[in-house]
């Protein structure tokens, strides 16, 4: 039994079905990922496991507690930071931590040393209403108020989306702390190169999990050997040059990232056919996502 | 409890930071009253008055004298004539018209009496009063002020001479119970009362509620360990001690500025508005369980509330006059009791077993309403 489990969740807003049989594990003291885009169903998962949401059919369990049957009681051992910036803008900064402190049934004394880390970079800004606090301060905030009862699992719903790339880095140091203190993590992402700061991950598409493990034993699954080749300086040219390798019968995919195409062949005999600028590399988390998505 | 008390603080917080709460819950019943108690009077006072007087003697004088003297009249013009009464009415200059006969006072004296209405001149002291009808209400209470003032005149001209012989005569004597002035304000109160805890509790209870749920905090709430029924109690206390400040707000500006008194028990009046504030309270939570945006709830209190309290609750339109369906429908209105049970209680001074009906509906609508709501309350997102 791991920190969270859940076992065939099933999850349908009228028409839309938004997870379609998902069973995961979660250990103890894990860093877990939830990787996918927008609408992929992270949300909705979110809310099953936080007790917000019923699924239509399926069971899960985090902190051992059922996530129906006990809602209460795991309520007192959940940290929940939502995807939307959900504090109250018209309280100080120190007021909204607080007030969190106190309907948790404790004290930021209590707990100040698991947050100060997080929330010694915003007091100074501590009679700040929060409303007016910049993006990467929001965040901080409400990290320090989910956190300030020490839960024993954390579930952050997209906590980096819409921050800049330097509290974004800040962040993840963050989540690695801690995850040393022991609080087992759970995070979803919309951005692919945050999974490698994951223990694992789980790719989730269309209420679908794609995959889950590692980051590197994702990479390493990764089933043909992966190529990369510069794309020609014009933009016209680029879309010219993609649909013409496209419509090579010897290759199978090719998907620009950044200012290289990356190229997959159906076999190395195929390879060896075609005479083109290319050099082998690792593939990413991103190009697994897609490989995952294609086959599917 | 301690859960509980920092819910209550950060609501206050909410209130007290936000101008224009604190204009909606503070301003709008202080501009009511100022507005309903002043502007809109209905009451009658400083009409403008002719009189046209061929006898011009010492009983036309006095009578002339009092109605320019008491507050209702303000004779503006003494007529020569009284065609011109018909130019003044038509050019607004005047809404009232007193007429004497000829020979008043000796009229008066020999036969007796003075006729309310225009007889022949020549067997009696006549008077003739004539109002502005096209405002019927108005016409009516002056007319009737000025017979009050002529009655009041021949009073004490019976009381002087004693040994004349009565003469049989029919004095109108007009008595306004309980509002012996017709005062406006009098009705405007308790109506008003009945309209602003609405205000306060339902629309800005629901509102406040439903303000969690859009900005998402209620998510937040709904995942920690807090009582959801402690969530929505703890954001009822604020507006209800409020709405308690606003009710004593508004007994001090009805007794001071208004001048109504309130007659009855003003423990039973502050209990009974306490539970109709309740009424209110459970009627905002309600709404706030029903609606997802705060436009939502606020055209439900704003346009489901207040428009069926306004015009069903007898506050504007009295209930009786209201066809039966109206009637009835008008019973499942709280205002339309909570109305009745203040006018009971604070004008007429009615003890508490009077209000008894009132107050058992005021309570059994909380219970049904609570019910309700508690009912349809989420401990979950949808």
């Amino acid at each position: 039994m791991g920190k969270l489990n859940c076992n065939l969740l099933n999850k349908s807003y009228g028409e839309v079905h938004a997870l379609k049989n998902i069973s995961f594990e979660v250990q103890d003291g894990e860093l877990f990922g939830l990787i996918g885009p927008d609408g992929a169903g992270k949300t909705t998962l979110f809310r099953i496991l936080t007790s917000l949401l019923l699924a239509d059919s399926g069971t899960g369990s985090v902190a051992g507690l059922d996530i129906v049957k006990d809602y209460k009681e795991l309520r007192n051992h959940i940290g929940y930071m939502p995807g939307k910036f959900s504090l109250y803008p018209d309280l100080t900064v120190e007021e909204n931590l607080k007030f969190f402190a106190t309907i948790f049934n404790t004290t930021v004394e209590e707990n100040y040393k698991l947050v100060k880390p997080i929330y010694s970079q915003i007091e100074p800004f501590k009679n700040r209403r929060a409303g007016k606090l910049s993006g990467g301060m929001k965040q901080k905030l409400a990290l320090s108020c989910a956190l300030i009862h020490k839960p024993e699992v954390l579930f952050l719903d997209e906590p980096t989306t819409g921050v800049d790339p330097v509290s974004r880095k800040e962040f993840w140091e963050m989540l690695r702390q801690l995850k040393n203190e022991g609080i087992t993590i759970v995070v979803s992402t919309p951005y692919m190169d945050e999974a490698n700061l994951c223990d694992r991950i789980a790719l989730i598409q269309h209420g679908e999990i794609l995959s889950i493990d590692t980051p590197e034993e994702i990479v390493t699954q990764f089933p043909k050997k992966l190529y990369r080749m510069p794309i020609v300086e014009t933009q016209n040219i680029a879309s010219l040059q993609l649909t013409q390798l496209r419509k090579n019968p010897d290759i199978e995919s090719v998907f620009m990232f950044g200012e290289y195409l990356h190229v997959t062949f159906k076999n190395d005999a195929a390879r060896a056919n075609n005479d083109l600028p290319l050099q082998e590399i690792t593939p990413t988390i991103e190009d697994c996502f897609i490989a995952l998505m294609n086959r599917v | 409890m301690k859960q509980f008390l920092a819910f209550i603080k950060k609501e206050f917080h909410h209130i007290f930071r936000d101008v224009r709460t604190i204009m909606l819950i503070i301003g709008i019943p202080i501009a009511q009253i100022l507005i309903i108690g002043f502007a809109v009077s209905t009451e009658v006072k400083n009409v403008k008055t002719a009189v046209y007087d061929p006898s011009n003697d010492i009983s036309t004088q006095q009578i002339i004298q009092r109605l320019d003297a008491s507050e209702y009249f303000d004779v503006v013009q003494l007529l020569q004539s009284p065609e011109d009464i018909d130019r003044l009415f038509k050019e607004g200059k005047i809404a009232f018209a007193v007429v004497f006969s000829e020979h008043f006072n000796e009229n008066l004296y020999h036969n007796g009496g003075i006729a309310g209405q225009a007889r022949n001149d020549k067997d009696g002291a006549a008077v003739q009063l004539i109002a502005d009808a096209s405002d019927p209400n108005q016409g009516l209470v002056a007319t009737s002020y000025a017979a009050n003032i002529l009655g009041d005149y021949q009073q004490e001209l019976l009381g002087r001479d004693r040994a004349r012989p009565v003469p049989t005569m029919i004095i109108p004597q007009i008595q306004m119970l309980y509002n012996p002035e017709m005062q406006s304000s009098y009705n405007f109160v308790p109506g008003l009362m009945g309209l602003v805890f609405i205000l306060i509790c339902a629309m800005m209870t629901s509102i406040a509620i439903v303000r969690e749920k859009e900005t998402g905090t209620m998510e937040v709430l709904l995942a920690s360990p807090m009582k959801p029924m402690y969530i929505v109690i703890s954001k009822m206390v604020p507006y209800f001690i409020i709405s308690w400040f606003t009710l004593i707000l508004i007994l001090l500006m009805s007794v001071f500025v208004l001048h109504v008194p309130i007659v009855g028990n003003l423990l039973w009046l502050n209990i009974f508005s306490l539970v109709y504030i309740i009424v209110a309270l459970a009627l905002g939570l309600l709404i706030s369980t029903l609606v997802n945006t705060q436009v939502a709830a606020l055209l439900a209190s704003g346009m489901g509330l207040m428009m069926p309290f306004m015009i069903l609750s007898g506050m504007i339109f009295p209930i009786a006059s209201m066809p039966p369906v109206l009637q009835w429908v008008s019973c499942i209105i709280p205002a339309r009791w909570y109305i009745a049970g203040v006018r009971k209680i604070m004008i007429e001074g009615a003890s508490v077993q009077h209000i008894w009906t009132e107050m058992s509906v005021l309570i059994g609508m909380i219970v049904v309403i609570l019910g309700i709501s508690l009912k349809k309350f989420k401990t979950r997102l949808e």
